[in-house]
């Protein structure tokens, strides 16, 4: 019997043939007419007129006929929900049925089907299911409280489910224990202050004996969430790694990525003198490299994991160099990935073979893979000083081949070379020069000027050269157009002679006839100085330049760090932190490694642990262009940067630096409004990064100490309303806690006591932490004031407006209700500083229809005041540039349950008028985060 | 989790759709044909993110197979995931083809219903799943309350891959050992890398549940034994291998693999692979192959290739093809070999050279004249490496088995008792030279 004739099924009428048929007396004839409803289903029609006909085929004792309907009912039953109640009653006695895989049919269907007034009825037996004798039952049955939880939070936490699959950790069934430890990892994702997955040395003992036991997927749930626990030191550390290392051999490859996850973070615990962290490095890397030998697909996830690793610890796969050659069937991506992962162990131990390898790539077909080993070669001479020799003849050699795009990515990469090696493969300009007319995309077109403006006394022609691509100046790129401009200038000041009429051209050209402000500012800068001081002229533009890094594409460490606790999952596949890509405040929680023990350290749980990188790995350079780049925040790098810890290789120019190194970085600039692919010439400005990484470390020690802005305390509840009890307040925050102060005044002829106090279920879960203490009663016209501590653990309903809070207050005479505002920032958290990186990720990221614009009217502030007095409220300044004369400031903050709102404030010096730009995933925070700024900034 | 799993057919059709999470709407489905299935150039990622939504997936043949999440799974175990889900569904009904996904549509679904719940994948092994799901619809309604606890706790148990009760007259057991040899040769004869990578595949047919313990001649552990009789070792010469690394079906218990280097298991009945593992050092290569192409002007290539086997004389391999690629704009090809048959094959670009036996220590060689077409293409042509397969009657790794032993405590049978073959075959991997 063959099932495919469902599929072909498409006369009209067709449905009312169905309902014919599903109401036959004949089993057979049914179950045939449920299977055409399902294949109309999957190919998706609307087979939804069909619900009551096919749910009267439930009650079946035939198991096939059963789960085609309820296969059914999972589609429709939201379409539906009145209908779907007809369906409550088979599931209840299914769920009581002797045989164990039918209860548990039942009690896994329920739970997938959405409708609350079902759910309703599925606790009671999912209650029952959870206890079950039958492990298979109950296995099933810890999925559902997931399920459930999804449904409806608040109706699993009010039935005790959570408990119940606590208990089920201890099960002694493997199954039924890793499916408990899905659900419940799942579960504390949505509720990152609960501590629901209580691990503790004994919890993790359980799991660890679970391991050995439960199926391959069990042991990939229960690896992964002991990666979410920190160690009290480096003792249990490494007893949980012995544990874990075993999984390196196991067939399932997503088991063997859990198990290094869990490995590289506790290794960030043990000390590098350990004998044990040397073995442990010594068995990472034999399952890494049996990876690449799985299909293609597992083998581009290992790959973009194994990206992470060898920049985290480089020293796990330095001698596996071979495995990653690259070869001629491989797909695309696992190429390019490899070929990544190639450049990262390149060492002068095997650049030999890694040279005459990417040789070899460089001749293939694909444009994109030959355009990147290209620029391998390049980035291998800039690694490892003595094969550059070695790397010039070999691009000398691709540029020989003529093939276009070979020829201009060799171009673009000799230019990085000559400026780490100044002065010593000049020789080679001449062959650059003959192919001066291929180029046609602008960054070859840039690199190739900026060479002949850099080398102009050696190259006769150089005049002749610049002056054959100012003909076209306004069809060129603004990468050409400012490369250009600094070339002709350089040629000026080394041959002042012949070429005055070509630097007057320009000139006038960038000043004049340009619309593009950076280019014209940057023609004036050059006027000016060259019609002032050309010897201070020759001094900034001609100043020695400070030698690029070595890497360029490192992800930042911060990020590196949270990505190396991803391992495996897709986060350390796209290579960007989960609030990147998932919705919600789901996986949202920022994780970091565990930082290297230290007993002190040791209650503090994951999330809140700091980014505990060793001081002795930090990069000497923050790279400025990763993966995450935005257009935001390049405009900064142009800018002088002041302060104190400025790059070594700046501080050397001597008086004038501050400005040399500003137009230095000026004249590197045309790379930084280059699109992000641009990897390679960002190392042009990178000691320019961490100057200006400093700045910012400057303006986050500003303020701290001082606690937000507390209102005046106002009347909630006046005396008339609460028979005599008078009710004034307000809402503070110190120090990471919030309380409610209030002043209770007696305006009644009677003495008040026994109070307490209730808040109704708010947007944020604000409630009481503490009783309502008034210590002695309260006699007639006497005040007191008391401050009570709130928590945001309180159940959670969207109010209207968001911030009003609904409180009851009781006393011996009566109850009492009012409802009051709180603002805000009470609920900024003192960890809302967002990274740059991600700042800049997210603020693309946000949707714009979700930006609000808000005026900030009479504020006599500048920028500084600005910054430090919505520090000290917990709203972080993360960047800040000026441009045109008016102040940006990016800043970030977080509130309590996890949402991150982004602000653009732009301030113009002398107009008391703010403009403030309001990105956040729940805009409907907007108008209130924009109140608490004109509260802060107006107080 | 796993929020969705998709079946398409090559035109981009649903075959198969399954959703287990609400916040995969059916527009997922849609998206996915249009973005991938659709698109006109080559798949750059198997993990391709629309519209924040995550799509993982793998081809078999012509079919697609998507999973969908909105989340931040884990990435290695989607994908592990479907490998197993191609696995189950050929172990139910065969090859992987859209005819064989529309017969068996409501099996399909069953399985699915089964095997990942809430995105959670299950117990997946096929000897368990057979118990109690079927295609002549299901058994289950017909069983006595002890068949139906067995088939729970076989599913969720410990040892989920077998069950109590099996029984064979004839207790038998075969091991293959099956090694792909992958070689990349610089046309000068170097070896630029070269790596086996091997499985033992098992087919048993034991009663009861036993115990086995499977032993190789590893370094490791040949050398701890051979501590009292080291002469044993030295006078023997290449005895042991050493092995790079080795990854183990779940029923390998892996903690005592780590802590004693001992392999012990209670296997599933019938076929299963035991072990993969992957070796660098002292690889035999079975054949080596020199390449000499020359360029005669502008329109004309000869090529000169020689292949030499490596191995003992009273030995012979099979299925020996030795592939040469020749120019896009090849007008024609004049072959010469002294042994087999060689054809030029316009489609495929190459030189397909076939011979079907050969002993080991022989030579033989081919030499071609390639006519070209003249082209202006400025573009060189890349000339891809020259490929060779074959299959030997030996584990290029050195690989010996030396022994398996079975132990059933509770049936009366011995180890003695039980049949055993062992078999090795090399075949060719990826075996590249570059010309």
């Amino acid at each position: 019997m063959t099932d495919s004739k469902y599929f072909t099924t498409t006369k009209k009428g067709e449905i009312f043939e169905l309902k014919a048929e599903l109401n036959s007396d004949k089993k057979e004839k049914k179950k045939e007419a449920v299977k055409k409803v399902i294949a109309s289903m999957t190919v998706g029609k609307d087979v939804s007129a069909l619900f009551p006909d096919v749910v009267n085929c439930m009650q079946t004792d035939n198991l096939e006929l059963k789960k085609l309907v309820y296969l059914y009912l999972m589609n429709y039953a939201k379409s539906q929900p009145d209908m779907a109640i007809m369906a409550v009653n088979t599931f209840v006695k299914d769920c009581e049925d002797p045989n164990p895989l039918i209860r548990a049919l039942a009690v896994r269907t329920m739970g997938c089907i959405r409708v609350d007034k079902i759910t309703e009825y599925l606790c009671e037996p999912l209650r029952k299911c959870l206890k079950d004798e039958d492990p298979y039952v109950r296995k099933t049955a810890a999925v559902c409280v997931a399920k459930l939880h999804d449904i409806n939070a608040q109706l699993v936490e009010d039935q005790g489910f959570l408990d119940t699959l606590k208990d089920l950790i201890s099960d002694s069934n493997p199954m039924v224990v890793a499916n408990a430890v899905a659900a419940l990892s799942e579960i504390a994702e949505s509720h990152p202050s609960s501590n629901l997955l209580d691990l503790n040395p004994q919890s993790i003992n359980k799991l660890l004996t679970a391991l050995n036991e439960c199926t391959e997927w069990g042991q990939i749930f229960i690896l992964d969430c002991l990666a979410n626990y920190t160690p009290k030191d480096d003792r249990e550390a490494q007893s949980i790694c012995e544990r874990v290392t075993p999984r390196l051999s196991h067939a399932n490859s997503a088991v063997v990525l859990s198990a290094v996850k869990v490995l590289m973070k506790f290794m960030e615990m043990l000390s590098k003198d350990l004998d044990y962290y040397g073995t442990l490095l010594k068995k990472l890397a034999p399952p890494l490299v049996t990876l690449l030998s799985a299909e293609p697909e597992l083998q581009y996830v290992a790959l973009r994991n194994i990206n992470l690793i060898v920049q985290k610890r480089p020293e796990v796969l330095k001698h596996e160099m071979k495995v990653f050659f690259v070869k001629y069937n491989d797909p695309i991506y696992v190429k390019l990935e490899k070929l990544d992962i190639m450049i990262r162990l390149a060492s002068q131990a095997n650049i030999a073979q890694v040279l005459a390898e990417l040789k070899e790539y460089a001749t293939e077909v694909d444009v994109d893979f030959v355009r990147k080993a290209v620029r391998a070669i390049g980035r291998c001479a800039i690694k490892v000083e003595q094969s550059a020799e070695r790397c010039v003849s070999t691009l000398l050699d691709l540029i020989q081949t003529k093939v276009n795009y070979v020829v201009q990515e060799a171009i673009v990469v000799i230019k990085d070379i000559f400026r780490k090696y100044p002065n010593k493969y000049e020789s080679v300009i001449a062959t650059l020069c003959e192919n001066l007319d291929s180029l046609d995309e602008p960054e070859a077109r840039a690199a190739m000027i900026w060479i002949v403006g850099e080398y102009a006394e050696r190259i006769d022609n150089a005049d002749e050269l610049l002056e054959s691509f100012l003909e076209g100046f306004h069809d060129e790129s603004t990468q050409v157009q400012l490369q250009l401009l600094t070339a002709i200038v350089k040629l000026f000041l080394k041959k002042p002679t012949e070429t005055q009429e070509l630097v007057q051209q320009v000139l006038s050209l960038a000043t004049q006839d340009s619309d593009n402000p950076d280019l014209r500012d940057r023609g004036y800068i050059y006027w000016r100085l060259l019609s002032t001081d050309p010897v201070a002229a020759k001094e900034v533009v001609l100043a020695e330049k400070p030698l690029i890094s070595e890497e360029t594409d490192l992800i930042e460490p911060t990020l590196l760090d949270e990505l190396i606790c991803y391992i495996g999952t897709l986060a350390s596949v796209y290579h960007k932190p989960p609030s990147a890509f998932v919705e919600g405040g789901r996986g949202v929680v920022h994780k970091s490694l565990p930082p290297r023990t230290a007993s002190s350290e040791s209650t503090e749980s994951p999330e809140t642990a700091p980014a505990g990188a060793p001081p002795g790995e930090q990069l000497d350079t923050v790279p400025t262009q990763g993966d995450l780049l935005g257009d935001l925040l390049n405009l900064d790098l142009g800018p002088p940067v002041s302060g104190p810890p400025l790059a070594t290789s700046a501080v050397q120019m001597g008086a004038v630096d501050l400005l040399g190194g500003g137009l230095d970085s000026l004249i590197g600039a045309p790379s930084f409004v280059a699109p992000p692919a641009a990897a390679v010439p960002a190392n042009l400005g990178a000691p320019m990064g961490s100057g200006l990484s400093d700045l910012f470390d400057l303006t986050s020690g500003v303020g701290t100490l001082s606690g937000s802005y507390v209102a005046p305390k106002a009347v909630w509840l006046p005396a008339m309303k609460a028979k005599g009890l008078e009710i004034s307040g307000t809402f503070t925050r110190q120090a990471g806690s919030i309380s409610m102060d209030l002043q209770l005044t007696n305006k009644a002829l009677q003495v008040m006591t026994d109070f307490a106090i209730q808040f109704n279920r708010n947007s944020f879960g604000l409630a009481p932490a503490a009783p309502l203490q008034v210590h002695a009663p309260l006699s007639p016209t006497q005040t007191v004031e008391i401050s009570l501590p709130l928590s945001t653990a309180g159940s959670v309903m969207k109010t209207e407006p968001l911030n009003s809070l609904q409180v009851a207050v009781k006393n011996n005479i009566d109850v009492f209700y009012f409802s009051t505002l709180y603002p805000l920032h009470i609920l900024f958290v003192e960890d809302g500083k967002m990274d740059r990186q991600v700042f800049l990720a997210t603020w693309k990221d946000i949707p714009n229809e979700n930006e609000a614009q808000f005026q900030i009217r009479d504020c006599p502030l500048n920028a500084e005041a600005v910054s430090s007095r919505l520090q000290s409220s917990s709203i972080f300044t993360v960047a800040r540039r000026n441009v045109e004369g008016q102040d940006m400031l990016y800043q970030s903050l977080k509130l309590t349950n996890g949402i991150w709102v982004l602000a653009e404030l732009r301030i113009q010096p002398g107009n008391p008028s703010f403009t403030l730009s309001l990105k956040c995933r729940a805009p409907e925070v907007s108008q209130h985060v924009y109140q608490a700024y004109e509260t802060i900034l107006k107080n | 989790m796993i929020g969705g799993l998709f079946i398409y057919n090559h035109k981009g059709e649903v075959l198969i759709s399954r959703v287990y999470r609400d916040d995969i709407g059916r527009n997922a489905v849609d998206a996915f044909r249009v973005n991938v299935i659709h698109a006109r150039q080559q798949v750059r990622s198997p993990v391709t993110n629309i519209a924040r939504t995550s799509f993982f997936h793998v081809k078999r043949s012509n079919i697609w197979l998507a999973a969908v999440t909105k989340q931040n799974v884990n990435a290695a175990m989607v994908f592990e995931f479907l490998y197993k889900m191609c696995d189950v569904m050929a172990a139910y009904f065969g090859k992987i083809s859209e005819e064989n996904i529309k017969n068996n549509f409501v099996l399909i679904y069953e399985l699915l219903d089964e095997i990942l719940d809430f995105g959670y994948p299950q117990n997946s092994e096929t000897g368990a799943l057979k118990t109690f799901i079927t295609q002549q619809g299901i058994k289950s309604q017909h069983q006595t309350k002890e068949e139906q606890s067995q088939i729970t706790s076989q599913v969720t148990g410990q040892i989920g891959w077998r069950w109590e009760g099996i029984k064979y007259r004839r207790n038998e057991l075969f091991l293959d050992v099956l090694e792909s040899v992958n070689l990349l040769m610089s046309p000068q004869g170097q070896v630029l890398s070269a790596h086996v990578s091997g499985r033992v595949v098992m087919k048993s047919y034991l009663s009861g549940m036993p115990e086995c313990k499977f032993g190789m001649n590893d370094k490791i552990v040949i050398e701890k034994q051979g501590k009292g009789t080291a002469d044993e070792t030295s006078k023997s010469g290449k005895q042991s291998i050493a092995i790079d690394d080795c990854t183990f079906h779940q029923c390998v218990r892996l903690s005592k693999f780590d802590s004693e280097r001992s392999i012990s298991f209670i296997p599933p009945d019938r076929e299963f692979e035991l072990m993969r593992y992957r070796t660098t050092k002292d690889i035999i290569l079975p054949f080596r192959v020199i390449p000499l192409v020359r360029e005669v002007g502008h329109t004309k290539l000869e090529v000169k290739v020689v292949i030499k086997s490596n191995f003992k004389p009273s030995l012979l391999a099979q299925k020996i093809e030795v592939r040469i690629p020749t120019p896009l704009n090849t007008s024609g090809v004049q072959v010469i070999c002294m042994k087999g048959k060689a054809k030029y094959k316009a489609s495929e670009n190459a030189i397909v050279w076939k011979i079907k036996r050969m002993a080991g220590m022989k030579e033989s060689q081919i030499s071609a004249e390639i006519e070209l077409l003249p082209t202006n293409d400025k573009k060189k042509w890349a000339r891809p490496p020259i490929s060779m397969n074959f299959e030997v009657p030996f584990a290029p790794s050195g690989l010996k088995v030396r022994y398996l032993k079975v132990f059933e405590p509770k049936l009366n049978y011995s180890d003695h008792d039980v049949i055993k073959w062992v078999r090795y075959i090399g075949r060719s991997g990826i075996y590249e030279t570059r010309c």
